[in-house]
């Protein structure tokens, strides 16, 4: 299979990039690692006329820690963050879960940012994301803004970016003494979630993400909720699906997807210490 | 438009459309048949080659996306004098093989692990290999080969 034809540029600095947005707008596509888009580009499901590849932008790739914030540039890779000594000691959840992702030779081309901008529901980082409560920094012509998690995936494939702005960071509140649980149903183990979940809780409270639940990652504020109302595991997990709109296929039902949902949410949960 | 690449330490400089795939441009611009394209959707890893020394999937990355880097193919890794690299030696006292069409990308595979870590757990070899499939002769071989040419390697330093 085959990519369309298209317009190839590699920007050299995020100005460049930013400017190539605005003259092009909707009809320019960024190229970061190129695993969530390249595949679309050669099943022809996306034909951008032009691609801006920001793959060589170093400076968008790092993890350092802040007095309460573990930053992560845009371009850093699925492999990095799983090896990254920052955030297995400060963030270990995010390690795991970048760990998981795909295998070992699309974890070393695929980035945090251009995962969470292709903004697809059975996102495993996206769920963490959510349930850490991070902070999405977008660069734009009139400089940077930051999108909460919870306002950033606006519908399916749809993230809150303008057409002229890019994702430079994410930034993560290091969660205290926290416990975690990361539950995802696989048939082979490279696969999406057909269902997943994740749980955090630690000082600052408690968070839920919830893994293909719906057209977009989601947050489970009935569970938190619950948990916060002083519910247990399986309590608080009785309230995975509200809310949820998982679609059905070959994999399962709505129904079946639903009870997947509760049964890995108490697991996350009790992994969590609820 | 024009690509250069190093492949296998040799500067390739190749006029190829912009949405050519990096594994078209081994195949059929550089004329390395080696690496096979299997499922041609970032699956079963038979594309498998090193950029930078660390594996990828040649049939998800375009050409020009790694301009000016180093590519390695699975002709590219015998030793100077032409013996086998200890990875493809030890396929071949392992039995590590069947049909071969998997083969070229677990090698890339399995070199790029073992750079990571010298000194793996069988553990290591068979969850760093998910992302290679093999439809005839299962793993139990190809790990096998996996763990004996991380010994030879050792010996080797």
């Amino acid at each position: 299979m085959i990519p369309a034809t298209f317009d190839y540029v590699r920007a050299g600095s995020v100005d460049e990039v930013i400017g190539l947005l605005g003259e092009h707008g909707d009809d320019a596509k960024l190229l970061a690692g190129g695993h969530s888009l390249l595949p679309l580009m050669k099943l022809r499901l996306a034909q951008p006329a032009l691609l801006v590849d920001i793959g060589r932008l170093r400076e968008l790739s790092y993890v350092t820690e802040e007095e309460d914030v573990i930053a992560l540039g845009a371009l850093t890779r699925h492999h990095d963050i799983a090896t990254s000594p920052v955030t297995l000691s400060s963030v270990p959840l995010l390690a795991h879960v970048a760990g998981q992702i795909g295998d070992l030779q699309v974890r070393h081309r695929g980035t945090i940012g251009g995962s969470i901008c292709h903004g697809d529901p059975a996102s495993d980082l996206a769920a963490v994301l959510l349930a850490l409560g991070a902070t999405f920094v977008a660069q734009g012509p009139n400089g940077r803004r930051e999108i909460d998690a919870q306002d950033f995936f606006v519908s399916f494939f749809e993230v809150a970016l303008r057409s002229d702005e890019l994702l430079v960071e994410i930034r993560v509140p290091r969660p205290l003494d926290a416990r975690w649980g990361f539950e995802k149903l696989t048939k082979r183990a490279q696969d999406w979630a057909i269902v997943g979940a994740v749980a955090v809780r630690s000082r600052s409270g408690v968070g839920v993400g919830l893994i293909n639940l719906g057209p977009v990652p989601l947050r489970s504020s009935a569970v938190e909720a619950a948990v916060v109302a002083g519910s247990n595991a399986a309590e608080a997990a009785a309230f995975a699906a509200e809310g949820t709109e998982p679609s059905a296929d070959f994999n399962g039902s709505v129904a079946y997807r639903q009870h997947v949902a509760r049964v890995l949410v108490r697991r996350a949960l009790e992994k969590a210490g609820v | 438009m024009q690509i250069d690449i190093t492949v296998n330490g040799t500067a390739e400089s190749h006029d190829v459309e912009a949405r050519t795939l990096l594994v078209y441009y081994l195949r059929d611009a550089v004329g390395l048949k080696g690496t096979n394209v299997g499922c041609d959707t970032t699956s079963c890893g038979a594309c498998t080659v090193l950029l930078n020394g660390e594996s990828v999937k040649s049939c998800t990355v375009l050409a020009a996306q790694v301009a000016g880097e180093e590519v390695t193919t699975i002709e590219g890794l015998a030793l100077e004098d032409g013996r086998m690299h200890p990875v493809q030696q030890a396929f071949q006292e392992c039995h590590g093989l069947q049909c071969g069409y998997c083969t070229p990308g677990m090698v890339m595979a399995i070199t790029s692990l073992l750079a990571e870590n010298p000194d793996p757990t069988e553990e290591y070899i068979r969850l760093g290999l998910e992302g290679n499939l093999c439809r005839c002769t299962g793993y139990h071989n190809i790990v096998a080969a996996a763990l004996a040419a991380s010994q030879a390697l050792e010996m080797r330093q």
